[in-house]
């Protein structure tokens, strides 16, 4: 049985290619991903990202729980409205989720973590948060557009209403407003300008419609991968997982180290591996001949081997990246193993581009 | 239901074969292959004067979710390929069954031909997927 988003009705309307993703019927693309991607990097293009998990957390210990529960530190946020992004970790340093939390008042913020790990996740939440006087709420009467793309402020303005356009003026990234019905955010998972709009489930189709005749081009699943991908943003399942630390996954600026006395779960494992440069690192890999990376594909350096946890084509840059995890001792280029045969790979940093261009 | 054209031969892999006299077929990819596959990123073609047998990988065609091996549907001699798919790979997407053609073979035994499906055969073996 797999659940559907309150815009199921828009994408077939769009001639959308309908998949089940982890138990969703979500739109891979709706004629061509490759299109749908260039739409984001050139003008505009918007996702229904409905099946995202959103958990508001209210309450005296509203912070206080938040400070256990992830590997960054809520306390830095201090301006209604700004965004943190972050994991949650178990007790072995692994990753039970990434998220973003939204700063309300130290007594309530919302999470947004993703749909495949929502039971898990709520399991984990009701686990930690019975220590603490807070109250955890799931929201499932919203829906979630994201809008994205040097056009996508503009577009998504002609909809808003006066107040509304007050609201988001000038707002910085990673930052969220609720205005009026809407909830609107400049987050994102596209290494693009743009919003993230929650909004009530009664309204969505209409907003996405009056987006669409705004001209934001709908985008699937298969474009918010590559375009996740170039900017260099984890996958959950495929860059990290539970078995695998932060340190391991870009995701040591995530992390907050002070104050020392703040006990966050998995904290203890992560000192003694980031004193022992104990664990893998993620790099980005470039394959400048024909081919595309995949994930899965062994990675082969300089005293030891990696694994590629997501590849593609790269369809800004006309050939294809992976992010890989490797050994510390990774230098300038590694070989992968493709088709049964071994190819040249030039390690770069993770990410590729930003914002419509190559950064490598 | 994709487009299935009734004067082409198919085989079950998604491969397409037409007829263009003189012992010469083009083959491409069916419709529903690259609907199967997605965007198409690379296409390798095989290199003229290459002899082939019939059901030997021969070409691959890469797409954004998949690389994917393209069989010879029959025997015989690589007389053509379509080299403007090196810079336009989209053109399987667009054009199937027409600007995205993959390769032409001088058939060395043309009773292979009866062995593919027709267009009605070919959409059963979709259905049945």
């Amino acid at each position: 049985m797999t659940s559907k988003t309150v815009l199921h009705a828009k994408h077939l309307e769009a001639g959308a290619k309908m998949v089940d993703f982890h138990g969703w019927e979500m739109p891979i693309n709706y004629g061509s991903q490759i299109e749908e991607h260039n739409a984001v990097r050139n003008d505009a293009g918007m996702f229904d990202v409905s099946h995202m998990t959103i958990v508001d957390i209210q309450g005296e210990q509203a912070q206080a729980f938040l400070r256990k529960l992830v590997a960054n530190d809520v306390a830095k946020l201090t301006v209604p409205g700004k965004a943190l992004y972050t994991g949650m970790l178990n007790e072995q340093g692994g990753v039970i989720d990434d998220l973003i939390i939204y700063y309300f008042s130290e007594t309530f913020y919302r999470l947004v973590v993703n749909s495949a790990t929502r039971e898990k996740d709520l399991a984990h939440l009701a686990k930690v948060s019975s220590d603490f006087a807070v109250t955890v709420t799931e929201r499932p009467e919203y829906a979630m557009i994201a809008v994205q793309g040097p056009n996508a402020r503009a577009k998504t303005a002609k909809v808003l209403n006066a107040d509304q356009q007050a609201a988001v003026e000038g707002m910085k990234p990673f930052f969220g407003v609720q205005a009026g019905d809407l909830f609107i955010a400049t987050t994102g998972y596209t290494g693009e300008d743009g919003y993230e709009i929650v909004v009530p489930n009664e309204q969505a189709a209409d907003l996405w419609q009056q987006l669409l005749d705004a001209g934001v081009a709908p985008a699937g699943l298969g474009a918010r991968d590559t375009l996740r991908l170039e900017a260099g943003m984890n996958l959950y399942g495929l860059d990290m997982d539970e078995s695998v630390s932060p340190l391991a996954a870009n995701m040591a600026w995530t992390i907050a180290w002070e104050p020392e006395d703040r006990d966050f779960i998995g904290r203890d494992v992560l000192v003694k591996q980031r004193a022992e440069k104990s664990t893998h690192k993620q790099v980005g890999l470039i394959l400048e001949e024909k081919g595309v990376l995949r994930s899965g594909s062994k990675v082969i350096v300089d005293g030891g081997e990696g694994v590629i946890t997501s590849g593609t084509f790269s369809p800004t840059l006309g050939y294809s990246v992976a992010l890989a995890r490797v050994p510390r001792s990774t230098g300038d280029t590694a070989q992968v193993e493709m088709r049964k045969k071994l190819v040249n790979v030039k390690v770069v940093k993770s990410g590729f581009v930003r914002n419509g261009k190559s950064i490598i | 239901m994709s487009n299935i054209p009734s004067e082409l031969k198919y085989a079950p892999s998604h491969e397409w074969v037409r007829n263009d006299g003189n012992g010469t077929y083009t083959v491409g990819i069916s419709e529903h292959a690259q609907e199967l596959l997605g965007d198409m990123v690379f296409v390798e073609l095989p290199e003229v004067g290459d002899v082939v047998d019939a059901g030997e990988d021969c070409a691959v065609a890469e797409s954004v979710k998949a690389a994917s091996d393209i069989y010879a549907p029959i025997s015989g001699e690589i007389v053509a390929i379509n080299e403007e798919l090196e810079d336009s790979p989209e053109t399987v997407n667009n054009d199937a069954y027409g600007d995205g053609w993959l390769f032409r073979i001088k058939a060395s035994d043309e009773s292979e031909v009866d062995n593919l499906l027709d267009a009605e055969g070919y959409a059963h073996t979709i259905d049945e997927e």
